[in-house]
């Protein structure tokens, strides 16, 4: 499979008003993301990993510097394109899985679908494809509340995945589960991963998610301090 | 996408159930009070048009002037000719004449000795011609109480209440004692036939009615009347035909030097029921506009705590790649659909309640029992089309503005600080 730059970053800063005075929480971050890769970026609270993922979704805007995500330049999509990228591109999986929680299963999987536009037969085709990738058929209808944590995760992966986005951003996808449910998500996402080549770019310092990464990207009060590759 | 919102609205009872109540509540209360004040108003036009003013009314100007004084002394004369030429001009509706007179009602004994004796008010009607329609219009024949209609020349016919104030049965004669249009005193034996009741307490307290041939032969008012009445053939007053008729009518006699010359009011302008509709209907906007405005602000804070507890949800949609204006949009589909359904529910309720007071009515007859007013005894709501539609104006347009009020928020705010807030 070809590589190719999917990110791109280049002095990317990113400051917070505090108090009448801006506050640095990225500060010049350059970084080059390919196509394919299972990475993450690793750092203490505080030290700008969400604001950094959050700013490669789209979701939030760059102080100065240029943020190239998929051929699109970030500072200058309009929210409504902003969205479109986010729509069809960029898959999103949280620390709480962030179901909602009056839909089943597969409603919530179908959503993303729904904005899409598609009709009823490739909706439904998709979303049972993307439950079975996760390993979730049989939970098609049920609704959130009678998942476990694991389940429920995977619903979330299933969810980002179901578009075939190309980026999947994952903020401490694992926080609220247990080791075991931990490692079955991570396996579950690397298969995606090698699978797809879908790229997966964690926000984590957690020790379970660090040892399937093929890329971590440490950030230290908003400066990428190391970035180690490893062969996977 | 609308049957994942409803699913949303259905299954979600806290997002649904609140503003439904609420807007079905507010849009009973609104279709009921104007089913109600409706249903008041047009009973209040209809027995004044059945009873006194008809659609349009016909008297001299000096009458006219002092109709309460009941001045048959300037009565219309010639009056065979006048319906002749209204019938012509207007054939759209139904002349007839009637004479309002005061005086003396007495009953004698066995031997001829006063039994009893009060004021009564007469009202004389063309009861023998059918073409008057007189009869229908008065419902006087479902109204009888006792005995029967006068069927008859030298017959009289009394309300009910005052048949028993006087005591006085079917069969029985009674007196009246009055003066003629000239002024000279007149008495006139009749033949009570029986008794009516006429639904409002003012007519209900002394009126008694004979034939107005009885009467002009009785008043000395020979071809003469004091009033002529005309009533649209459908029986339905049309203040803008009614105004354009009295118009075209009063033009001819404009420039009259005739003292004595007709002039025709519509029912409208005469005993202040124009002033007091108008109030009604500014009544009833303003009552619409409070509604609105005060629904609004229930369901603005409604969805303001709605909003804040969907705030993770918005935030999910956002990251799935949802426009902030496409979630306003959907917020505003959620409330047109919660405000179609609680519109719908409200409206059937108040038809309903307003059916029951159509058919039950609400009795008054003992609070305006001295009224001097023409008044229905008991009001009553009407279901009438509009009703089906009226509710939907403040149901479905507060739910929209409150939630477009309380979505505001969601549409101004940067994305990543809306997202921020949304605590994913």
């Amino acid at each position: 499979m070809k590589k190719e730059t999917i990110i791109k970053l280049k002095n990317l800063t990113k400051n917070y008003p505090v108090a009448g005075r801006d506050f640095p929480v990225l500060k010049g971050i350059n970084l080059s993301i390919n196509s394919s890769e299972f990475l993450g970026i690793i750092g203490p609270s505080g030290s700008g990993k969400t604001t950094l993922l959050n700013i490669i979704g789209s979701l939030d805007k760059p102080t100065n510097g240029e943020v190239n995500v998929l051929n699109k330049e970030i500072k200058s999509l309009n929210h409504k394109d902003a969205a479109e990228l986010r729509n069809f591109h960029i898959g999103f999986i949280f620390q709480v899985f962030n179901l909602l929680p009056v839909y089943t299963v597969f409603e919530n999987v179908e959503f993303a679908l729904l904005l899409q536009k598609n009709t009823t037969k490739q909706r439904k085709n998709a979303v049972m494809e993307a439950l079975e990738w996760v390993g979730l058929t049989e939970h098609a209808n049920k609704k959130p509340d009678k998942l476990s944590g694991g389940e429920s995760q995977r619903v979330a992966i299933a969810r980002a995945m179901v578009k075939s986005p190309k980026l999947v951003l994952a903020d401490e996808p694992t926080a609220n589960l247990d080791a075991e449910n931990a490692h079955a998500i991570l396996k579950t996402m690397k298969k995606l991963n090698k699978e797809l080549g879908t790229t997966f770019l964690f926000s984590t310092h957690d020790e379970k998610v660090m040892g399937y990464l093929d890329r971590k990207i440490f950030l230290r009060d908003g400066i990428v301090e190391k970035d180690e590759k490893y062969k996977s | 996408m609308i049957r994942f919102i409803i699913k949303g609205i259905v299954r979600d009872k806290s997002k649904s159930l609140i503003p439904i109540a609420v807007i079905s509540v507010g849009v009973m209360v609104t279709v009921l009070m104007f089913g109600f004040l409706k249903g008041v108003f047009s009973d209040v036009i209809n027995q004044n048009a059945r009873l006194d003013t008809g659609h349009v009314k016909i008297m001299t100007k000096p009458y006219a002037e002092n109709k309460e004084q009941l001045p048959n002394d300037l009565a219309l004369l010639d009056i065979r000719e006048l319906i002749d030429s209204l019938n012509q001009n207007f054939p759209e509706m139904i002349w007839t004449p009637r004479i309002k007179f005061g005086g003396i009602m007495d009953v004698p004994d066995n031997f001829g000795n006063t039994k009893s004796q009060g004021p009564g008010m007469g009202l004389a009607l063309a009861l023998f011609d059918k073409d008057s329609k007189e009869l229908e219009r008065l419902k006087l024949s479902e109204s009888v109480e006792k005995g029967s209609l006068p069927n008859k020349k030298g017959q009289i016919l009394l309300s009910d209440n005052y048949a028993n104030k006087l005591n006085i049965n079917p069969g029985e004669t009674i007196t009246f004692f009055g003066s003629t249009m000239e002024g000279s005193m007149v008495f006139q034996n009749y033949e009570m036939s029986g008794t009516v009741r006429f639904g409002s307490p003012l007519m209900d307290k002394s009126t008694f009615i004979i034939d107005i041939l009885d009467a002009q032969i009785m008043l000395d008012m020979n071809n003469g009347s004091g009033e002529i009445l005309g009533y649209f053939k459908n029986n339905k007053y049309d203040d803008k035909r009614a105004l354009t008729i009295a118009k075209k009518f009063n033009s001819k006699y404009i420039s009259s030097s005739d003292e004595y010359a007709p002039v025709m009011v519509t029912l409208k302008d005469q005993n202040d029921l124009r002033a007091s509709l108008e109030m009604g209907d500014a009544f009833s906007g303003v009552f619409l506009f409070v509604f609105i405005i005060a629904m609004s602000l229930v369901l603005w804070n409604t969805g303001l705590i709605g909003g804040l507890r969907r705030y993770n949800e918005f935030g999910i949609r956002l990251a799935i790649g949802e426009s902030k204006s496409n979630i306003f949009r959907i917020l505003l589909v959620e409330a047109s659909v919660i405000g179609i359904i609680g519109s719908l529910i409200g409206t059937s309720l108040g038809i309903l309640f307003c059916y029951y007071l159509q058919e039950v009515g609400i009795d008054i007859s003992k609070d305006i029992a001295n009224s001097t007013i023409i008044m229905p005894s008991v009001m009553r709501a009407y279901v009438t089309s509009d009703l089906f539609y009226i509710g939907f104006i403040p149901g479905l347009f507060s739910m929209l503005f409150g939630t477009a009020l309380s979505g505001r928020g969601i549409y101004k705010r940067e994305t990543a600080r809306l997202f921020k807030e949304l605590e994913v």
